[in-house]
């Protein structure tokens, strides 16, 4: 029963390792997105002018509220007109035409994005004290105030809520295999369809993302536990 | 992860402000991207032959998500006595149903039990559970009950264990018993603790119970789904996009009002 997992002709195991390889690969590729957008959203909506932070909370709340599989549609169907659509206002030919792996980048980032900004946004209001003003204190301008005294804390202390919010991305990311991205919950399933073995594709891949969730939930808190070497807890 | 101790607590004024911001946000933005993206707009006759299945499907996604997360807390309820138990086998097999739950995505956790119920369909039918799995949206009430528990576990055992020290010494030094201690002490605050990661459970459960969608359950997305292939009009799946967030923003307010009113005897935080 188990030659169905070989790897070479006749079974699925190369094509189950592929699949994990794309599905590592659309989750990391979704996270320097996901963080740039996320910080972009927390500083704005921090910001001191109204319109500016009530935009970008609405914005956030509406990526925290839309079911990732949806978002994903969003993206897929919606992003792919709105792109057409700006192309020859800009003066550019041609189509545009989304991958479900580009699709799903963008739609795991923003979703990223949206939840991260949350944190650190946390992390913000908490850093508004004692340190910042030391640093003005210290005479350090606006720039290095932001590179060497903020942007540390907030991924020090927002370091917990960014892995879990990581862990929900690699999830996330099995969703990307209903607009045909072939990772590993996609190659299962075609596996699975094709032999009819359908318990032990999809058991073959939740024990997959068990080992990728644990592996890297166990890393990120050894990280963590390495960023907080000689500081009080809190 | 730890969980956080208590949240501070919300500006009491401003729920009813965000609410109507939240509408007047999730309307407008819905109008311009209908305005960019339908191809030639939704009619209004269009529009109201659709609004009763989506306002269907939106009944059926509250149904799946209130469900799941009820009998998930009753399973979780078990769970939760289980762990405290000194038995070490026990503990351990309910933290790797946790694992397993909370570290997969909820839709290979679908698949599994919906596919993997039609591969063992004549197993089922002998042991009389056929008619139960033969019905996609069983599956997925299944599937999310399992799901939901192993992270209402994981919650209130967090909160519980939390709890400072000095609650259990201080009754036992009263000669409490050790489960009056739990049922009457130590559960009711862990509870409050653990109410705003619970009612994120449902808006969680509410939002992802959308894979349903996927195995032919006609939920908010599966309707939305079905317009769209019925019309082509992209409009369908952003009228649904505005009524999750509706739902979720709802949540969020019940979540807000409850846990004021729970903590009114507590001094404000922050």
């Amino acid at each position: 029963m188990l030659q169905v997992l070989q790897f070479g002709a006749g079974g699925w195991g190369g094509e189950l390792a592929a699949g994990l390889v794309v599905t590592l690969a659309l989750a990391a590729s979704a996270l320097p997105l996901g963080l740039a957008s996320g910080l972009a959203l927390a500083f704005a909506t921090h910001s001191r002018r109204a319109w500016l932070r009530e935009s970008s909370a609405a914005f956030a709340g509406a990526f925290r509220g839309i079911p990732e599989l949806l978002t994903l549609f969003l993206v897929y169907i919606g992003g792919q007109r709105l792109i057409n659509l700006a192309l020859p206002l800009l003066g550019l030919g041609g189509r545009f035409e989304f991958s479900g792996f580009l699709a799903g980048t963008v739609t795991l980032g923003l979703v990223f994005g949206a939840y991260a900004s949350e944190v650190f946004l946390g992390v913000l209001r908490t850093l508004d004290g004692s340190s910042l003003e030391a640093a003005r204190a210290l005479g350090l301008g606006r720039w290095p105030v932001l590179r060497f005294i903020v942007l540390p804390e907030l991924f020090r202390l927002g370091l917990p809520g960014l892995s879990n919010q990581w862990l929900s991305t690699v999830k996330q990311s099995a969703l990307v295999s209903v607009v045909a991205c072939d990772e590993l919950l996609r190659r299962s399933y075609l596996a699975a369809t094709s032999t009819g073995d359908h318990i032990l594709f999809y058991g073959v891949a939740c024990l997959a993302y068990i080992a990728i969730t644990t592996a890297s939930e166990a890393a990120l808190a050894a990280w963590h536990r390495r960023l907080s070497r000689g500081r009080s807890r809190g | 992860m730890a969980e956080a101790p208590f949240s501070p607590r919300p500006d009491r004024s401003s729920g009813l402000v965000r609410a109507g911001l939240l509408v007047a946000s999730a309307l407008g933005a819905g109008l311009l991207l209908q305005l960019l993206l339908g191809s030639n707009g939704i009619d209004a006759a269009d529009f109201a032959a659709a609004l009763p299945l989506l306002l269907r499907g939106l009944g059926l996604t509250v149904f799946i998500s209130v469900v799941s997360v009820l009998l998930g807390s009753l399973l979780g309820a078990g769970l939760l006595a289980g762990l405290l138990q000194p038995w070490g086998s026990l503990k351990t097999g309910i933290w790797a149903f946790c694992i397993a739950f909370r570290g997969t995505p909820a839709i290979a956790q679908l698949y599994l039990i919906y596919y993997g119920a039609g591969e063992i369909h004549g197993l089922l039918r002998d042991a009389h559970l056929w008619w139960f799995f033969r019905e996609p949206l069983n599956c997925v009430i299944f599937t999310f009950t399992l799901n939901s528990a192993a992270y209402q576990t994981r919650i209130i055992h967090g909160a519980l264990v939390n709890l400072p020290r000095e609650q259990t010494d201080a009754a036992q030094s009263l000669g409490l018993s050790r489960s009056v201690t739990l049922v009457r002490i130590l559960l009711p605050q862990a509870l409050l603790t653990a109410l705003r990661p619970l009612g994120n459970e449902v808006a969680k459960v509410a939002k992802a119970s959308s894979v349903a969608s996927l195995v032919t359950v006609l939920d908010l997305l599966g309707t939305a789904k079905y317009l769209v292939g019925q019309s082509l009009d992209f409009g369908f799946y952003i009228l649904a996009a505005m009524l999750y967030v509706l739902l979720v923003g709802g949540i969020r307010l019940a979540v807000d009002a409850i846990e004021r009113r729970l903590t009114r005897h507590l001094p404000p935080v922050g």
